[in-house]
């Protein structure tokens, strides 16, 4: 079998342009009618995480092909950002990957800076990585819960993984106002400060996590079920992983030691040491493995920045709300989200809206390899292969 | 042991499910309408319009500047300027919203509106259940369900609302030493004018005083040096 598949709109109109009989003909071969079956996973399928569509050909069980079909909730992201303000495309970011609302307002925050050349603020630093960090800590839950939910798992780890989540997104609310559409970053640092009490707030709720995280391992993670429903399915090798640009936890579990936090430097993750996790064997279990161990090293990097936080402004002075012009030039600002680099690439030409704006999207990336992680396995195992990837439709169709 | 792993979940499960009937901790959800979870400080909805007087329509504080109209994402904002002026809080003529819109429907509470206003006329509410039967009347709201006033604002965001309190605080002193420092400064141009006409007349048949600054009209220092001169 060649390499991953897309449908791209040059397909769909061969596809238009064909009987529906010879396009099926052709994706599962004629004279084999009958014996292969051709089956539309999602759009509207539980296991697809949100508005997905996997056209997958079975063989009795296995999947002998699989096409993802993307774009179901494409809303013009990067044509509407270049439109608008660099301001008035910051809530948009929130709306990319909706769990990590705060790391996508970083990104997009880093290339603007870059572009204009602003300095951020010591504290406006540390505001950030905490941010971050718990973003992460809150991606990861989410997964695991949504991940347990696809193997079958119904309703407990994912109530229990909610649970959990909703002390961060409490601490996000009485930081930036909403749960989950923060729009919190700003051009040169943050929108404001800390209330009263954040801090506070926040290192209880961090000295309590890993209890959370100890009930989580006691509830699954040495279960033989899960065990033997996620060693040895969905695997990816290192060369592959490489080769498609994948990134995140998804390389890293492939065993591949590859983490912005390291490579960049970006922010001020050079003061707090932390491991990068790494998997051997490319699997579920390793990709399951490998968040719930990257929850425990975020919270050693939160630890001690809770602590040393200092007091200071929040955002550089130089930086203007109104009337935002950078000079011509262009800049590309990444950063290392729960689910890989996400990229902003703008070019500006001196206006108040950007010339081009691009975005790179960990999720979009990560699932181009989908087909070559399914093939020869069972349907059931392409769907916790798809749910281990940790895709949000709102970053893959923007 | 194989069933070790699983037996092991089972415990925490059970403790959890017994937990659930006594422990606060394990009792994480409330019976919404009934019980409530008070919203925090910092909690934004959608936008209002703040008025500082007992007549919402008279004490807007929003000039018609369609700043926020200009800058909000996806353009939910319609303003139309007033023809006249009227005294705002400072008692400067200004123009004011005729017409002031906002679709519920399309705004996305991202708060730019507040943050780029220049008068600290539009804040975020706290108010969230907005059903409504008509889908698109319904949720597009004119400037009279939009105005509400500082007590408001003072009880939903008290840290915020102080800090906006003392800014206006800070242009209302402004604005009134500037008024005091225009009368002062136009009864000193008229007095120095007057007094620079005296030396005039009185220098010219001298000539000493010829050497004498000559007083500034705006500068108030400059007015007793002119006096002896005089
Ligand atoms: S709300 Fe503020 S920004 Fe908007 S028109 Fe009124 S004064 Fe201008
Ligand atoms: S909150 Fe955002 S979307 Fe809503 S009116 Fe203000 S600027 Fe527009």
């Amino acid at each position: 079998m060649d390499g991953t598949q897309f449908m791209t709109f040059h397909d769909l109109a061969y596809d238009a342009g064909k009987t529906d009989f010879q396009r099926k003909a052709e994706v599962i071969g004629v004279g084999r009618e009958g014996e292969l079956l051709e089956v539309a996973m999602g759009p509207q399928h539980p296991s697809t995480h949100g508005v997905f569509r996997m056209d997958v050909v079975l063989d009795g069980e296995t999947v002998v092909k699989l096409k993802p079909v993307f774009g179901y909730l494409h809303r013009n992201h990067e044509k509407i950002a270049e439109n608008t303000s660099y301001l008035g495309s910051m809530p948009y970011t929130d709306r990319l990957d909706y769990f990590c609302s705060l790391t996508n307002n970083w990104a997009y925050a880093l290339a603007v800076e870059k572009l204009a050349g602003l300095q951020v603020p010591e504290r406006a630093e540390y505001i950030r990585l905490i941010t971050a960090e718990l973003t992460r800590v809150l991606n990861h839950t989410c997964l695991a819960g949504f991940l347990l939910q696809d193997m079958g798992a119904l309703g407990t780890p994912l109530m229990y993984a909610f649970r959990e989540r909703e002390k961060i997104l409490d601490l996000f609310e009485s930081l930036t106002g909403a749960r989950m559409m923060c729009n919190y970053m700003r051009f040169g640092g943050c929108r404001c400060d800390l209330p009263a009490g954040w801090l506070a707030e926040a290192r209880k709720v961090v000295a309590e996590y890993p209890k959370f995280l100890d009930e989580f391992d006691a509830l699954l993670s040495g279960n033989e079920i899960l065990m033997a429903r996620t060693q040895g399915v969905g695997k990816l090798s290192a060369e592959l992983a490489i080769n498609a640009g994948i990134t995140g936890p998804m390389l890293r579990a492939s065993g591949v030691d590859y983490d912005l936090r390291k490579v960049d430097n970006y922010g001020i993750y050079s003061r707090y040491p932390f491991r990068v996790p790494l998997g051997d064997h490319g699997d579920v279990y390793d990709r399951y493995m490998i968040r719930m161990l990257e929850m425990r090293e975020s919270l050693k990097i939160l630890e001690p920045a809770l602590k040393d936080i200092p007091e200071g402004p929040v955002v550089d002075p130089k930086a203007k709300l109104r009337g935002f012009r950078p000079k011509p030039g262009e800049a590309y600002g990444r950063i290392e989200t729960p689910k890989g680099e996400l990229g902003f690439y703008l070019i500006s030409d001196g206006s108040p809206n950007p010339y081009r704006y691009r975005v790179r999207p960990p999720s979009l990336i990560n699932l181009t390899i989908l087909e070559d992680m399914c093939l020869g396995q069972t349907v059931a195992d392409a769907v916790i292969t798809l749910g281990s990837v940790d895709i949000v439709l709102g970053e893959v169709d923007r | 042991m194989l069933g070790t792993g699983i037996l092991k979940g089972m415990v925490e499960t059970a403790k959890n499910f017994a937990g659930s009937y006594h422990d606060p901790e394990r009792l994480t959800t409330v019976e919404y309408p009934e019980q409530r979870i008070a919203s925090k400080e910092n909690a934004r909805q959608f936008p209002f319009l703040v008025h500082d007087t007992e007549d919402p329509m008279q004490g807007l504080r929003c000039v018609a500047c369609q700043i926020c109209e200009k800058e909000c994402p996806p353009q939910c904002i319609y303003i139309v300027k007033s023809k006249d002026k009227r005294a705002d809080y400072k008692g400067q003529m200004q123009l004011y919203p005729v017409t002031f819109d906002i679709d519920l429907s399309v705004c996305m509470s991202c708060q730019i509106c507040v943050e780029v206003c220049p008068f600290e006329a539009i804040k975020m509410d706290t108010e969230f259940e907005l059903s409504n039967t008509d889908r698109f009347g319904g949720l597009l709201v004119n400037k009279h369900q939009l105005a509400k006033s500082n007590e408001h604002y003072r009880k939903i965001h008290p840290t915020e609302a102080a800090v906006s309190d003392d800014a206006l605080a800070i242009e209302v002193a402004k604005a009134k030493a500037k008024a005091k420092a225009d009368v002062e400064a136009k009864a000193k141009a008229a007095a120095d004018a007057k007094a620079k006409a005296e030396a005039a007349a009185a220098a010219a048949p001298v000539g000493v005083a010829a050497t004498a600054p000559v007083p500034k009209p705006s500068a108030p220092a400059a007015a007793p040096a002119a006096a002896p001169a005089a």
